[in-house]
């Protein structure tokens, strides 16, 4: 038996918490950060297409 | 039904089907997801909240599983989510490809990232719980395999949808995948059914649960708040798919946020 295995049954709460719960909340909060990036990026680009098309009129 | 109700009905669902035209176009439909996203992002944090409490406070711990069956309040929502998510986005890839719709195709390509998450999810935590229940992260089980499966299909439709430069021709292309692909989940559903698997069958049928009440709520709970997890994020992508897409647009350039 690995020391993983004993450890996994000696603390099952924790090893539930990090391995499971901790995992998806961090997959959560990275999909939350690109959506605001990707957001945040797009406004940008927009406004410069907008600049850019006023500069030339 | 006489004839004045029978007009009045008919200008119901007339004006019913104008509101549910008006909303497939990018051009409300952008203002209204702004406006849905807080509601569905605040009430999904509650709702999670909540239900990991009941799921780790609340509900016992299991007879023959002890603490472990407790991944369950996250890996049941999220393989239900990676489910319908896909369906989800097979149905609006179906409607961009026969009606030619813009906004159907945007919400397909905004689903298929969450729904690839939720995949991976529902995959990692079922071999967090595999591991002590089984002795083995993976086995090349019907379920597990066709799990990988659907996960497979979202990162298809995502490349392939990334690799054709004009935006139309690449939402048909990847639509097709995505149609395809989609008989894949009742596969998902019924492999414990139609195959002796390892995996356990469902153990919440309509003909009833063994399952203790408060396990229940915490699954339910759960599965809500991802939901609605899912209908933020879906949202708040498909409000930026449609700003990059719309961008030569009049209507992109009056929006306060681009004003600045």
């Amino acid at each position: 038996m690995s020391s993983l295995d004993i450890w996994m049954r000696e603390n099952p709460l924790a090893y539930v918490w990090l391995g499971s719960y901790a995992v998806a909340f961090l997959v959560f909060a990275i999909e939350i950060a690109m959506v605001r990036h990707k957001r945040k990026i797009t406004l940008q680009q927009v406004r410069l297409i907008r600049e850019a098309e006023g500069e030339e009129e | 039904m006489g004839d004045g109700t029978g007009v009045a009905y008919f200008d119901g669902v007339k004006k019913l089907a104008i509101n549910w035209f008006k909303y497939s176009a990018p051009t409300t439909f952008y203002g209204l997801a702004g406006k849905m996203i807080p509601w569905f992002a605040v009430s999904a944090a509650i709702l999670l909240a909540i239900g990991l409490y009941i799921g780790f406070a609340v509900a016992p711990a299991d007879y023959q599983q002890g603490e472990f069956y407790r991944i369950i309040f996250i890996h049941v929502p999220a393989s239900i989510l990676s489910m319908f998510l896909y369906l989800i986005l097979a149905g609006y890839a179906a409607l961009g490809l026969i009606f030619n719709t813009r906004l159907s195709a945007m919400m397909a390509s905004a689903i298929a990232p969450t729904g690839a998450l939720f995949a991976f999810i529902s995959l990692w935590t079922g071999a967090l719980w595999g591991k002590p229940m089984w002795g083995a992260w993976w086995v090349w089980d019907a379920r597990l395999t066709s799990e990988l499966i659907l996960l497979f299909l979202y990162l298809g439709f995502i490349a392939l949808h990334a690799s054709i430069d004009d935006p139309r021709r690449a939402d048909r292309a990847s639509a097709l995948l995505a149609i395809v692909g989609s008989v894949n989940v009742p596969i998902i559903y019924f492999s414990v059914q139609w195959w002796n698997t390892l995996h356990q069958g469902s153990t919440i049928k309509f003909s009833g649960t063994s399952m203790h009440v408060a396990m229940q709520q915490a699954m339910f709970i759960t599965l809500a708040a991802c939901w609605l997890y899912a209908i933020a994020v879906v949202l708040a992508r498909v409000r930026s798919i449609i700003l990059e897409r719309e961008r030569n647009t009049t209507w992109i350039a009056e929006l306060p946020e681009v004003k600045g």
